[in-house]
């Protein structure tokens, strides 16, 4: 089902504001579900939402406004920063819920939809489906994990605060901000990236496959994906690549972390082997092609519980990898840095978009 | 718990771990990267392991294993002991126990 909230975000951001015309969409929406029941307890849930957006959306209006009078309201700067990321929290809540009870919605028809096909599936082939393969057969992946349904949402939203802020950086390197100012922006991109890894950490313990895949990034993305993200001393590479000119103390600091870091991805990833040989082993133990194999599977299921460690772990060298760039480099590097690593990522989106429309030849 | 104070005592570099626990295998080999031979004592094929398990929790470890002793104190776990690692720390305190390699 088509989630019309893409629609919705940016021209709240433009201050341009039609609830009647979001009501519609929510209507229209709900009616093809054919469940008009369902569908008028939630657009009035929805209207009260609508209505207290537009309250907010009414005093963010003066905001842009203000930018001409930068020099004489420093501390007024401040204040509108504080009232941005407040808002930007409530937002990010109000966006969880709605996709909750989106999920929750949707799941709930699509059960009524797959007991339905069962009721007939067992009456035309008289079949007994067992237990085990049933959840296979007929694909309980329709009914999505709410956490990762409020993961999407919000990494959609992270994408946009991010683009945001690589324009913020851009802008600030080329003007003539002071340092402390720089600073602000700095510290701005990297609790950005602390935020990811937070929002990580929650949906790891949803599903923490869905981390492993990296399903929410794009494909060139995931071909570099190690243990559910980039690889430290990848981003090391990048980073160091455009750094110059460093002093000989950083060129020092910068070395000890490349080598420490690739010694910690590489104790994390003979970890890794260690557990697929584990789980492997497990699972193959006993007989194959017997056809019991509970103990085998609840007994791997143990070992796989691991994997939340592992990814939380790869996430956190990640962030000290972060972490210890900004302590060597200096304020202007580090926004340099930062800069760098935002526009590798967005290289490698467009890549992935490239490579998808790349018309190729046919089989 | 004595037994976990003694152990953790008895040598520079003392790794509480279970044979069965891949994260642990990890710092393992982390050590081996950098050179040092931790003395591993294996949970798992202690008699008294559960008791130590909660000595080590007492302690203050978030999980049991795997905990890091360096010189007798509790350095912590994977996440103390990478973080260390990466700010440069990690060497410094290894060195009057181990010749480096």
């Amino acid at each position: 089902m088509d989630f019309p909230s893409t629609q919705f975000v940016p021209s709240r951001m433009m201050g341009t504001y039609e609830p009647i015309h979001q009501i519609g969409m929510w209507g229209e929406n709900f009616k093809s579900i054919g469940n008009p029941s369902i569908s008028a307890s939630v657009i009035v849930e929805v209207d009260n939402k609508l209505e207290n957006e537009s309250e907010t959306a009414s005093h963010e209006m003066p905001a842009p406004s203000c930018k001409h009078d930068q020099e004489a309201s420093k501390p007024f700067d401040k204040i509108q920063r504080r009232l941005a990321q407040n808002r930007e929290a409530a937002r990010k809540s109000r966006l969880r819920k709605k996709a909750y009870v989106q999920q929750l919605e949707s799941s709930r028809l699509k059960l009524i939809q797959l007991e339905k096909e069962l009721e007939q599936a067992r009456e035309q082939q008289g079949l007994y489906i067992g237990g085990g393969l049933e959840a296979g057969h007929l694909g309980f992946s329709g009914v999505v994990n709410p956490g990762i349904a409020a993961f999407e949402m919000e990494y959609k939203h992270w994408m946009q605060v991010q683009n945001r802020q690589l324009g913020e950086l851009r802008t600030a390197l080329n003007a003539q901000i002071s340092d402390i100012e720089l600073r602000i922006v700095v510290e701005n991109g990297m609790s950005h990236y602390f935020e990811l890894f937070r929002m990580k950490s929650t949906v790891a313990k949803a599903d923490v496959f869905y981390v492993m895949s990296g399903t929410w990034k794009t494909s060139a993305e995931r071909f570099f994906s190690w243990i559910g993200g980039f690889r430290p001393s990848e981003l090391l590479k990048v980073l160091v690549a455009q750094l110059d000119p460093l002093t000989d103390q950083q060129i020092f600091e910068v070395c000890n972390l490349k080598q420490s870091c690739q010694q910690a991805e590489d104790a994390l990833s003979q970890g890794m082997e260690k557990l697929q040989e584990t789980v492997s082993a497990t699972l193959a133990a006993g007989q194959l092609g017997q056809g019991t194999y509970f103990p085998q599977v609840a007994m791997a299921m143990e070992k796989l519980e691991a994997l939340v460690c592992f990814v939380n772990q790869a996430d956190h060298l990640r962030q000290e990898t972060l972490q210890q760039m900004s302590h060597i480099l200096t304020t202007r590097q580090a926004a340099r840095g930062l800069l760098a690593l935002g526009e590798y990522i967005q290289r490698l989106q467009d890549l992935s978009t490239l490579w998808a429309t790349h018309p190729r030849e046919p089989a | 718990m004595d037994k976990v104070t003694r152990l953790a005592s008895e040598n520079g570099l003392v790794l509480f771990s279970k044979s069965s626990c891949c994260l642990c295998y990890a710092v393992k080999i982390l050590f081996q990267e950098i050179g040092v031979t931790p003395t591993v004592h294996e949970l798992d094929q202690d008699a008294e392991g559960r008791e130590m398990e909660r000595a080590l929790m007492r302690l203050g470890c978030s999980a049991p294993v795997p905990a890091v002793f360096i010189g007798g104190k509790l350095v912590g776990s994977t996440n103390e002991v990478m973080s260390l690692h990466l700010s440069g720390g990690l060497i410094p305190l290894l060195r009057p126990y181990h010749s480096m390699c």
